[in-house]
């Protein structure tokens, strides 16, 4: 008996020590309206983790609130507490730059700077101080989009302009330009949702791939996505954080009513 | 299912049970009031067209004429005997000579041509013959012998003016009656002129010197020019550029990004529309008081009109910049702040790049505006008769000076029909410049349009 009890609690300290970001009680407040309702969350180191649920439930807040993101919108207002490997990313003291530099995140509609594609890779390193040489930026600049699965598509035409590529083109366009600065953590909010099925499934196999050497928080509206893609998730309801665990159970053998009629297409 | 309803197709006017063909009463109202409407619409377009037509008909039959002048063409003889009496090019011999002295050389001049040309002046007198080339024309004789004294004692050939009613002989303003009333030319004299017109002495050509002469008195308007109005015009924009450009991109980034959504801010940027729709006379007051009163700026600078005229633009630019920042899309600066680029960063490398085009309109159409602007340079005194051209930048903004449309007033002012037809002239001029300007505003902002 004391093994398993021994078991579990090596278990517990891996999952422990494994946990790239936590949110501990957070609440969003947009004036007086509240979005986020004392939110417990973690992400996990070089995990895919799904954020679910339907319309309006605040998994986009919860997301735009681990790059701070909601800074940019004046009347957002952020309680509780979000850590970054231990630190508190909302400490007055720390740049936004630079945690914005660590966590990365790649928009729902592609938004590529209307520069070459070249330029569109390389301005994150840039103004980073990542790189100084030519050398140095143009394997910087390959060695992303072929981790963004773009590279071949791409090579021959790196000075032409990156809003002249397809939708699908373009979101891989902004995921390279996400990795190029190196971040830890790569937020995604909806990557999928302005997507063809055949760009769709080229960028959920990219994101399997990426699971390697970075961890990822994704925000998606299709609970296959999330069945497919991630290891846990996490389900929204109305500014709640409903339930959250491994993806296999959640999807076979949810804890929550709620979880259930969602996943089974009884609402949202 | 309710019952039926419906009135009968003929009471509502639908067909609903008729054929499309069939145009009911309430079609072909409408259809009535789309016509009248684009009526509307194509009667205001044509007025304004009218409109313009005719005040470019009225400018240009004015104005054409301004850009041709006569001149008569004579051999001068430099007579050492009145020039340098001394000999030796004395510089103190040299302070002597006056245009006093360079009249009698341009009346002999005159009569050896006469002479020379078999031409019999009848009932003219030498100094009648003389009084056919302009008073300006010693001066200009004056100048080309101070500037090098070598010269004296050689004849030259000198492009002369000709004297304002002679010009206007050929331009029509005079007519042998007219000239028969007028004290200062005579018949004969338009006959002599005629005369020399066929030897092939006289005879009209383009009138550079509109462009670079400076302002003449009341009686020589054939040597008007606009030299020093376009000079002072052209500092007073290169200031407005300066000053007005970068002052006015930052406020409006300032205020679109980092100022703080509270009763100030409101009360700034309610202000900002209201400067924009201040009278520009106001500026001019303004001016007077702070600029040349309290700080002690000279009068009639270019300097001073310059700031003058930078108050005026800066909520013209403000606005426009704030409506090109406004039209960026935001996800550019999403894009920008999620991989790691501070606010700044964002603004210059993306933002303001993207804006660009609209930022550069604004400004050229505000500069434009400045240019145009009369009432505010009248109250700092820009409209005195400056003769001495203002120097180089940036000594020279501090130089008096005139301005475009300033010149345009004064020559309105004066008494001699001639005038009418350099205000006239000087109006194309201006125009010119405010087509040339838009018209680089049109390119630089396809230019800029080509790359996003």
């Amino acid at each position: 008996m004391s093994e398993a009890v021994t078991e579990k609690a090596v278990d517990a300290a891996i999952k422990e020590t494994a946990i790239k970001m936590r949110g501990t009680d957070v609440s969003v407040f947009y004036g007086e309206k509240q979005a986020l309702f004392d939110v417990n969350l973690d992400v996990r180191r070089n995990n895919v983790t799904a954020l679910i649920g339907p319309s309006g439930c605040g998994k986009s807040t919860y997301l735009r609130c681990l790059n701070r993101m909601n800074d940019t919108i004046d009347i957002c207002r952020v309680t509780g507490n979000i850590t970054l490997d231990g630190e508190d990313i909302y400490d007055p003291k720390i740049d936004v730059v630079e945690l914005r530099a660590r966590v990365g995140m790649v928009f729902q509609k592609p938004n590529p700077f209307p520069k070459s594609i070249y330029e569109n890779i390389i301005y994150g390193p840039r103004i980073h101080g990542q790189v100084s040489t030519r050398a140095e930026m143009d394997e910087i600049v390959e060695s992303s989009l072929r981790k963004a699965a773009i590279w071949e598509e791409v090579k021959d035409r790196l000075q032409e302009p990156g809003t002249g590529l397809s939708g699908g083109q373009q979101q891989r366009l902004c995921i390279a330009r996400a990795i190029a600065v190196s971040p830890e953590v790569i937020l995604m909010d909806e990557p999928c949702s302005a997507l063809d099925p055949i760009a769709t499934a080229k960028v959920e196999e990219l994101i399997d791939e990426l699971r390697v050497n970075f961890t990822i928080v994704i925000v998606t509206h299709s609970m296959q996505q999330a069945a497919r893609v991630s290891q846990r998730t996490a389900m929204f309801h109305l500014g709640n954080l409903v339930e959250e665990g491994p993806t296999d159970k959640m999807f076979t053998n949810p804890d929550t009513k709620l979880t259930q009629d969602y996943i089974t297409g009884r609402f949202g | 299912m309710t019952e039926a309803t419906a009135d009968s197709p003929a009471a509502t006017g639908s067909t609903k049970s008729g054929s499309l063909f069939k145009a009911g009463a309430r079609t072909r109202k409408r259809h009535a009031s789309e016509r009248r409407f684009r009526l509307m619409g194509l009667s205001a377009v044509i007025f304004g067209i009218l409109a313009l037509v005719g005040l470019m008909t009225s400018i240009l039959s004015n104005g054409l004429s301004s850009f041709q002048q006569t001149y008569v063409t004579m051999d001068v003889f430099l007579d050492p005997a009145k020039l340098d009496k001394g000999g030796n090019l004395d510089p103190a011999d040299l302070e002597k000579i006056t245009t006093f002295t360079i009249q009698p050389l341009i009346q002999t001049a005159m009569q050896k041509t006469l002479e020379e040309l078999g031409i019999a002046a009848e009932g003219v007198n030498a100094k009648q013959a003389f009084d056919l080339i302009s008073k300006e024309a010693p001066g200009e004789l004056r100048r080309y012998i101070l500037a090098d004294p070598t010269r004296i004692g050689k004849t030259v050939s000198f492009d002369l003016l000709a004297s304002g009613r002679i010009d206007g002989y050929y331009k029509g303003r005079v007519t042998m009656e007219s000239a028969a009333l007028d004290s200062n030319v005579s018949p004969e004299q338009l006959m002599l002129a005629d005369k020399l017109k066929q030897a092939g002495i006289l005879e009209a050509r383009f009138n550079w010197s509109f462009f670079t002469a400076p302002d003449a008195s009341d009686t020589r308007p054939e040597a008007a020019g606009l030299g020093v109005a376009i000079l002072g015009s052209a500092y007073m924009m290169m200031i407005v550029l300066v000053l007005a450009l970068p002052i006015g991109v930052a406020a409006s980034i300032y205020l679109e990004e980092f100022a703080p959504q509270n009763r100030w801010t409101d009360l700034i940027e309610v202000n900002i529309s209201n400067l924009a729709a201040v009278p520009s006379i106001v500026f001019g007051i303004l001016g007077l008081a702070i600029f040349i009163n309290f700080v002690g700026l000279p009068q009639s600078a270019p300097i001073v009109g310059g700031l003058v005229l930078t108050l005026m633009t800066l909520p013209t630019i403000i606005i426009a910049t704030r409506s090109a920042l406004k039209a960026v899309p935001p996800s550019i600066n999403d894009a920008a702040l999620g991989i790691g680029a501070s606010k700044m960063q964002a603004i210059f490398h993306h933002i303001l790049p993207l804006a660009a085009p609209g930022i550069l309109t604004g400004t050229i159409i505000g500069l434009a505006q400045a240019l145009g602007e009369t009432a505010p340079l009248l109250l700092i005194g820009m409209v005195a008769f400056v003769r001495e051209y203002p120097g180089a930048p940036p000594e020279g903004f501090f130089d008096p000076a005139s301005a475009l449309p300033v010149q345009v007033y004064n020559w309105t002012q004066r008494g001699d029909p001639a005038f009418v037809e350099r205000a006239s002239g000087a109006i194309i001029v201006l125009l010119i410049f405010l087509v040339i300007m838009n018209a680089v505003a049109i390119l630089l902002r396809r230019r800029f349009e080509r790359r996003w």
